[in-house]
């Protein structure tokens, strides 16, 4: 439900309650100077209600109150709500509160004729007169009815009552104790009708429930469901579904899950700061591992987290952990790391709900981890439980926690389905599931979604070891996705496969180097033939050079034994030369 | 604490067997003096001279309604003989009103 803003010119003037979540539906408040009847069952907080009214408008809003009670003494009550830290006695002693006690004892009043309860009215009106008060409450007012014989008298008095109030400009709170198929035992209803809240307290699987309902608020819009409502030592506390909005800060920051390969399926650097995550799968998947390594990744980085544990107890967890090398143990000594571990049974949702508000708020956790919410499906309807857990995503978002919640998908379950319903509010959901082949079962780990970055689309092996967690590439080839053995069978022949191939190929290349050896062998030896016929071919030029130079000098000596003046004699020799090279 | 006595009323002082009556009202509303005159009536009749009435005015003395726990008006209180007893409404019952103050016993 969104939010409802409260206009600023409301004609109807509020007077808050102090009470944590009830203005918040009542946008403000009850209507100021008007009565509000405030009905329920026994047990189901009404006085408390009433007094805590008085208590805080006193102490925080400066309205001092007048408590009238039908049913418990003023040393009763003092005493009964002392225990919830309201400082009764100093109100009085202050006299910024009057309690006092009307008893009415049918025995002891016998009846003779016309009366009317001016006594009442008077007493009132001194107790508010003493203090100034602007706050009243009636409790029980019903009781009249049972000590005063003429009921006709009573009602014209009661009406009397309301309108005298009104006039008075106080804000009044009636209690009426619920009756059947009324809202009150005797019909107050009738006369206070500007403002009803039934409260209810109802056992469902033996777990005890405090709701709170608006039934009517004349003149002003109201949040109009069954708000769960608690009591614990600060009071009464309202927990509106819709009390945060969808209005809270969002962060740009990322922050690392543990696994640095999960971190590169989400865009390279992990989680948003302040996201919830869903990590979802069947039993044995490694869920908690999952929570585990982030928590302790947290830690490890200087954050405080709150791990809440509905399974298992925080030694149990830290022993499991130990076995895949994530040693939690150092992070609980430092105190940076909290459990809270409870079952789910132990109380309602409500009160899971509050301890957990309780414990954030002490602790400004930077993370969360609840594991796993589908227990608490033990303790409520899956709507109910949806609820409380919308509830805890809100306030973990309004306080930038990363939240962390693992889900246990059962066997015939869909897997892509929270059991809780919650899938559509979380911003990443990591799903884990096994594959069973080959007489094994692997687990896979996927990115279902992540709002807000580039995520893979890839499935990865997840493998637990006491190295911690390790994430693989799954096989993919052939049209088949591998895992586990068979991934690492596949793989095995893939490497023979390829070493064959690489031996083959060194094999021919060797061949080839020697045939080109043996070639360049070859090369050497024709090119020594070579040199030796051109050494051969110069030997025999040398010596034809040799010839014809003896040739030519013999035939000059021979000219010049015949004619020893020819001029020209040296020409055809040097000719000769010319044509031998 | 002031007590508004009505200062009407007759009677010899206190013995052992004085009846102390009080008569709450809140103004002198019609009612108010029906229950006065009824009262004195009664008492002059069955309790004649062992009998004090006192009246209270809860709009002048609020404060008094708390030690008496009343809420209606009138209201008779008998506070001796002991043990206290009320009556409401203007005492236009004379039966009603003798029962309930034991002075006849109860049918």
């Amino acid at each position: 439900m969104p939010r409802l803003k409260r206009k600023a010119n409301s004609p109807l003037s509020k007077c808050p309650t102090g009470i944590q979540g009830l203005d918040e539906i009542t946008e403000g408040g009850l209507p100021r100077g008007r009565p509000t009847l405030v009905c329920g069952g026994a047990g189901s907080g009404k006085t408390l209600l009433g007094m805590e009214f008085l208590v805080r408008g006193i102490t925080q809003y400066h309205e001092p109150g007048v408590f009238l009670s039908f049913e418990e003494t003023a040393e009763e009550l003092a005493t009964n709500v002392a225990s919830l830290g309201f400082p009764v006695q100093d109100l009085i002693q202050q006299e910024r509160l009057a309690l006092d006690f009307v008893r009415v004892e049918r025995s002891e009043i016998a009846e003779t004729g016309e009366y009317d309860l001016e006594g009442l009215f008077v007493r009132l009106g001194a107790a508010i007169d003493t203090v100034k008060a602007k706050r009243v409450v009636l409790d029980t007012i019903e009781a009249l009815f049972a000590g005063l014989p003429n009921e006709a008298i009573l009602r014209a008095e009661l009406r009397r009552l309301f309108r005298w109030l009104k006039q008075k400009q106080v804000t009044a709170l009636i209690t009426g104790e619920r009756g059947d198929g009324h809202l009150t035992r005797h019909g107050l209803e009738e006369y206070v009708s500007d403002c009803v809240i039934v409260l209810d307290h109802r056992v469902i699987n033996q777990i005890a429930t405090r709701r709170l309902r608006i039934v009517k608020y004349r003149g002003s819009r109201h949040g109009t469901n069954e708000y769960p409502t608690l009591i614990d030592e600060s009071g009464l506390s309202v927990l509106p579904i819709s009390s945060l909005g969808l209005t809270y800060p969002v962060s740009t920051d990322r922050i690392a899950t543990g696994i640095p390969r999960l971190d590169a399926m989400l865009g390279g650097k992990g989680y948003y700061k302040g996201s919830s995550i869903l990590i979802s799968g069947t039993a044995g998947t490694g869920k908690t591992s999952l929570a585990a390594i982030f928590v302790e990744s947290v830690c490890r980085q200087g954050g405080t987290a709150l791990y809440c544990a509905f399974e298992e107890s925080p030694e149990q967890v830290c022993r499991n952990m130990r076995s895949i090398g994530i040693d939690l143990d150092p992070w609980r000594k430092k105190g940076r790391l909290h459990f809270h571990a409870v079952r789910p049974t132990v109380y309602g949702l409500e009160m899971h709900l509050a301890t957990l508000h309780k414990q954030i708020q002490n602790l400004h956790p930077l993370a969360l981890v609840m594991d796993p919410v589908t227990n608490l499906l033990s303790v409520g309807a899956p709507d109910e439980a949806q609820a409380m857990l919308m509830r805890v995503i809100d306030f973990a978002k309004s306080q930038g926690i990363t939240a962390v919640f693992t889900s246990l998908t059962s066997g015939g379950d869909a897997l892509e389905q929270s059991e809780v319903g919650i899938s559509s509010l979380m911003d990443t959901w990591l799903l884990v599931r096994v594959l069973e082949t080959n007489g094994e079962r692997n687990r896979l780990l996927y990115v279902l979604k992540s709002r807000g970055m580039a995520h893979s689309n890839q499935m990865r092996e997840f493998q637990l070891s006491d190295q911690g967690i390790q994430l693989q590439d799954v096989y993919l080839g052939a049209g088949t996705v591998l895992t586990g053995s068979a991934r690492l069978v596949q793989e095995a022949q893939d490497r023979a496969t390829f070493l064959a191939e690489q031996q083959a190929a060194q094999q021919r290349a060797q061949a080839l180097r020697d045939e080109q050896a043996t070639l360049e062998s070859q090369t050497t030896a024709l090119r020594a033939r070579i040199e030796h016929i051109q050494a051969e071919r110069q030997a025999v030029q040398a010596q034809e050079e040799a010839r014809a130079e003896a040739a030519c000098a013999d035939q000059g000596a021979l000219a010049t034994a015949r004619w020893a003046d020819a001029p020209t004699a040296p020409h055809p020799r040097r000719a000769r030369k010319g044509d031998g090279r | 604490m002031t007590r508004r006595d009505g200062g009407q009323q007759a009677a010899p002082k206190a013995s052992s067997s004085t009846w102390n009556l009080r008569l709450y009202i809140a103004g002198l509303t019609p009612r108010a003096v029906a229950a006065f005159e009824n009262l004195k009536q009664i008492c002059e009749a069955h309790l004649a001279g062992q009998y004090h009435i006192e009246v209270i005015d809860l709009l002048k003395t609020p404060q008094l309604a708390k030690g008496d726990q009343i809420i209606a008006v009138p209201t008779l209180v008998r506070k001796l003989p002991e043990p206290v007893r009320k009556i409401i409404g203007d005492l236009s019952n004379t039966e009603k009103v003798l029962v309930g103050l034991d002075l006849r016993p109860r049918t």
